[in-house]
Order: structure tokens, then C-alpha cells, then sequence
């Protein structure tokens, strides 16, 4: 079986979070899709809530504390990201965005990334493909096609077949598919290796 | 090993009092300090060049050169000298001159600048800081090297039958350090000329530090210069210090909450755990520097940051008494008994003079 690694990270901030319980299904959904194509699927959960204060040290200090830094990483090795934030004024909330702008360059460019968001009501929705979506275009992410909001009404629907329910089945079938498609991914970049000798530096040429 | 204090020389309030001190008394704060340094004992002082507010020290060979006339012993260096935004024409020329009015006491380190507007104010381009960086220091390297120099490269007009005066003294160049947090070209820079490198080693975690070491001192040995211990190391550090720890932590803290960089961040505890900056008596200094070898090796250089933040003229002087008295002492001792015989002191003019008079000089150094 191969093993295949998904970060499921969420950005709500109440506690329980119906953000984080829209992640867990999602996750949940995923490694199932996964486990059918013969993965072994280890599921990541990263709350940012309890990373908040590391994220803001991390913007003042320009480091990431050790904690911070291990999910930074397990980020840029994850094989998925499954991505979930509350709608707050139209777009996702400050701690969604100041995580990932301290995720490393480059650390999601080609990683499949499953969008989802929560709101107080459906009107909220296209938040996900005017504000979340380009977000991880800029990542150069691959984000799917489905992406999936929750409106408190959507959490009443039946357990098997509700709407939302649907859309969770269909959004990790597309997850599983573009994970399955890619080989494992081989973890974060150095950015202490030397990707240049002192020759190449001299003569001007960039480092390859 | 060389024990010395560095100063980025920013003119920061008081938090304490809320008393901002004038440009004339943070540039004689300085230059107190610095006499202060050579006065309990410390081989090095080095300053930083900035060319913004907050920072006042724009001009590093004018106040190295005054502190050069009123001390003996003490080493004059530079954290950093921009070798991105100077000429390195210009660069020669002043520490060639400052090399003789201090009797060779004159060594400097290369950096960057990562404040992007400044290079515009001087004809450059931040985007180009690698590049400048190397294309100017090879630059310089030949200036102090070859007394006639034809040259052209990408980033200034070339130089046709051109000589630097005044020539470096007795023919020897500067040694020279090249400053980096965490660009490996300049640890491949370093490593190739031979060079010194130097690690911030302030305001970041210790495994930035340990990573370009090793890497400089890899490829140190990959150009021929020697085994990888034997590469010239020196690291920067912050330390405050009171007999006891805890008055050190009290005073200290209002500094720290209020600093540029880091303050408004991450709390005291949190920073002296994740980046080398140490509060508390000197022996939890002594103890704290002394580990740094484990991680870097024996090295050769170790300066402090001492004077930023706002810290009153008073206090700093404070500080230094108790650096020079009762830590440097004790470190100077420890780190010789630790350190293997092959693995040599930081180069100075007189022991580069000696080399070359023994014939010594490497390959790398003639080149």
C-alpha cells in the first residue's frame, strides 16, 4: 500500500468549531476515497487556533517557533491539503490568511488542496471562489474544482444523502484522484542546501 | 579566540523613561562604548553601516578612525559594510586608509543590507543583492591585491589602469568576514576566498546558525583551504546580565517587550528559548556561550550585541564591566583548553604579515 499523508487544516475559532467538524468529514471523506485506491492514509489536523500566537511571532520575528515550524513542514510534505476556514466579511478569517502567509514559498506549488468553508448563511458561499480560490492560485496550488461551504442549514440535512453530503463525496473523490495521480511527495525544500558553486556565481549564471 | 561587542547603532526610546536620545548622543554613545571595550579587556569592536532612520552609523571608517586615535589594542571592524551599495572602489580605498592611521588593527565584514529602498538611493537593486555581492567583492579582492587593476563587470564602469591608494599596509589586505543569516551563496563566498564567515546568530534560532557553518565549512575544505575545523567561525549574541538573574530578567524586559525586530512578538522566555539571546547572571552567560561550540564547532570570534533597544548609555557601560570582568575571562580560558592545536586563531594583519614573511601564504591567499 502506499502511504499517503493529508494536512487537514482548519481555521475555526470557536471550540467545538463546526469549521473543524466540515474538516473532519471532508478528511474522513478523502482517506475513504484514498483507502479504495489502495492508499494507507495518515490524517494530519492542524487547528490554527492553537497555533495563533506562534503565527503572529512568526510574521514579527520572521521565524517560526518549533511547534509552528513542524506544521509548517508537514505542510510542504503533505501528499493533500484539505483547507477549511470561516467566512468572516466576505472572505476567510485573519488567522486562515496570516498562516498561510507564512507557509514557505514554493512549499504548495503543484499540491492538490481541497477548499472548504463555513458561513452564518448561504450567501456566503462564492466567498470560496472570489477570496479562498485565488489565494492558492497565487500558491500555485491545484485547487479542485468542488469546493464546499456549510451553512447552518446545511448541518440539519439527512446523515446519508444531504446536499452537503454530496458535495463532501464528490470534493475528496476529486482530492483522491489527484493524489493518486501524483507520486508521493518528498517533503519540504532545504533552504539551506547549495544549489550553486562559487564558479556559476561568479560568472552570473543563476542557480539551477 | 577574539571576544568583542557589535552595534547596529539605532537611536531607539527608552521605554523606560520615554527619553529619545539625539543623534550626537547615540554617535558618542557609541563611541564611549567602544572605548569601554578596549578599556575592560574586549579585542573587538564592530559597527554597523545604515543609511536610514533609525540608525545613525552611515559613515563607519569616520568613527572607526576616531576610535582608532584614541585606543592601543582594539580590533576595528564592521557589521556589515554593504559591500551591495558601496563602491567597492571607495570600499578599498577608506579601509586601506583607515588600515594605516590604526597600525593594521582593521578587519571588516561583508553584507548585504535587506532594506530594499536603500539600494535605489545608491544605484542598485535589491533583487541584484547576490549578485552585486559577489561581482563587487571580487572586485575589491583584486583592488588589494594587485596594484594595477583592469577590469569590467555588470554593476559599475569598468576600471581601466586603475590603483587603489593607499595601498593596504605592508601589502596586506584587511582580513575580511562575510555576514549571512541564511543565504548559502555567502557561505559558498566565504568558502572560496577563504575568507571569514560570520553568523548573525542574533534574533533567529540557533539552526540557521548551525546549518551555514556547516556548509561554510564544508565547502571551505572543498577549495582547498584546509579541514573543515580549521575555517574561520565567528558568531554574533545578546546577552543582558545582573548578578542575580532574576533582576537581570526584571530590567531587562521592558527592553526586550519594546525592541525593534522582535518586540510586540514573542514573549522573553519564548525568544531566549528558540534564538541565543541569554538574560541572567554571568555565569548562565558563560554557560549559554560556551554550548555554542557544540553546535558550530571551536570558532574563533564571538561578538555581542549589547547596546540596542534603548538600553541607556549607563547601563551598557554597566554591562560591559561585566562582560569584560567576570564572563570573557572565564570564556577566553575555557574555549583555549577546548580548542584542538591545528585549528588556528582568527587571522590578524600582524599574524598575516608574519605568514607572508614565513612564505606561508597559500595559493588562495596570493590569488
Amino acid at each position: 500500500m502506499t502511504r499517503r499523508t493529508l494536512v487537514v487544516v482548519s481555521a475555526g475559532l470557536g471550540q467545538p468549531s463546526s469549521t473543524r467538524l466540515l474538516a473532519d468529514q471532508l478528511a474522513a471523506a478523502a482517506r475513504g476515497e484514498l483507502a479504495g485506491r489502495g492508499a494507507d492514509v495518515d490524517l494530519r489536523p492542524v487547528d490554527l487556533r492553537e497555533h495563533a500566537h506562534d503565527v503572529v511571532n512568526h510574521l514579527l520575528t520572521g521565524f517560526a517557533p518549533a511547534a509552528l515550524r513542524e506544521t509548517l513542514d508537514a505542510v510542504a510534505a503533505a501528499d493533500g491539503l484539505i483547507a477549511v476556514t470561516p467566512i468572516f466579511n466576505a472572505s476567510y478569517n485573519g488567522l486562515f490568511k496570516s498562516f498561510f502567509d507564512v507557509v514557505d514559498r514554493d512549499a504548495l506549488a503543484g499540491t492538490p488542496v481541497l477548499l472548504g468553508a463555513t458561513g452564518g448563511t448561504a450567501r456566503h458561499s462564492l466567498a470560496l471562489e472570489h477570496a479562498v480560490r485565488p489565494m492558492f492560485t497565487y500558491l500555485r496550488a491545484v485547487t479542485l474544482p468542488t469546493a464546499v461551504f456549510a451553512a447552518p442549514e446545511d448541518w440539519a440535512g439527512d446523515d446519508g444523502d444531504s446536499p452537503l453530503r454530496a458535495r463532501i463525496r464528490r470534493a475528496a473523490a476529486e482530492l483522491a484522484e489527484q493524489v493518486d495521480r501524483r507520486p508521493p511527495a518528498t517533503g519540504p525544500v532545504d533552504p539551506f542546501a547549495l544549489t550553486t558553486d562559487f564558479a556559476d556565481l561568479l560568472a552570473g549564471r543563476a542557480p539551477s | 579566540m577574539q571576544f568583542g561587542i557589535f552595534t547596529v547603532g539605532d537611536v531607539t526610546v527608552d521605554p523606560t523613561t520615554g527619553r529619545l536620545p539625539s543623534e550626537r548622543d547615540r554617535i558618542k554613545a557609541m563611541t564611549t562604548i567602544a572605548l569601554k571595550a578596549e578599556e575592560v579587556g574586549l579585542d573587538v569592536f564592530a559597527t554597523g553601516e545604515h543609511h536610514n532612520p533609525p540608525f545613525v552609523p552611515s559613515s563607519p571608517t569616520t568613527m572607526l578612525g576616531w576610535i582608532a586615535a584614541r585606543t592601543e589594542r582594539l580590533l576595528l571592524s564592521t557589521s556589515t559594510t554593504l559591500i551591495t551599495t558601496n563602491d567597492p572602489v571607495k570600499i578599498a580605498e577608506d579601509y586601506a586608509m583607515l588600515q594605516h592611521l590604526a597600525d593594521g588593527r582593521v578587519d571588516l565584514m561583508m553584507g548585504r543590507g535587506n532594506t530594499g529602498p536603500v539600494y535605489p538611493w545608491f544605484g542598485q537593486d535589491i533583487r541584484n543583492g547576490i549578485p552585486l555581492a559577489i561581482e563587487n567583492y571580487d572586485l575589491l579582492h583584486r583592488l588589494w591585491r594587485e596594484d594595477v587593476v583592469d577590469w569590467k563587470g555588470k554593476f559599475r564602469t569598468p576600471l581601466q589602469s586603475f590603483t587603489s591608494t593607499p595601498r593596504p599596509l605592508d601589502g596586506v589586505p584587511p582580513f575580511v568576514w562575510h555576514g549571512s543569516i541564511r543565504s548559502p551563496e555567502i557561505a559558498e563566498q566565504a568558502a572560496y576566498y577563504g575568507d571569514g564567515f560570520f553568523a548573525n546568530h542574533i534574533f533567529w534560532p540557533k539552526e540557521h546558525t548551525q546549518r551555514m557553518v556547516g556548509l561554510y565549512r564544508q565547502r571551505w575544505a572543498h577549495y582547498g583551504h584546509g579541514t573543515p575545523e580549521q575555517a574561520i567561525v565567528g558568531l554574533g549574541g545578546q546577552v543582558f546580565m545582573r548578578r542575580n538573574s532574576q533582576d537581570a530578567v526584571r530590567e531587562f524586559r521592558p527592553y526586550f517587550d519594546n525592541a525593534p525586530v522582535y518586540g510586540h512578538g514573542p514573549s522573553l522566555e519564548d525568544f531566549t528559548r528558540e534564538t541565543p539571546l541569554t538574560v541572567g547572571s554571568p555565569q548562565q552567560v558563560i554557560d549559554r556561550t560556551l554550548g555554542f561550540r557544540e553546535y558550530v564547532g571551536d570558532y574563533q570570534r564571538q561578538l555581542f550585541l549589547m547596546d540596542h533597544a534603548g538600553l541607556p548609555l549607563k547601563t551598557v557601560l554597566e554591562q560591559l564591566d561585566l562582560l569584560g570582568e567576570e564572563v570573557v575571562p572565564v570564556l577566553r580560558k575555557e574555549f583555549d583548553s577546548m580548542r584542538p592545536a591545528h585549528v588556528p586563531e582568527a587571522p590578524t594583519h600582524a599574524s598575516l604579515l608574519a605568514a607572508r614573511e614565513a612564505g606561508t601564504t597559500t595559493e588562495e591567499e596570493k590569488r
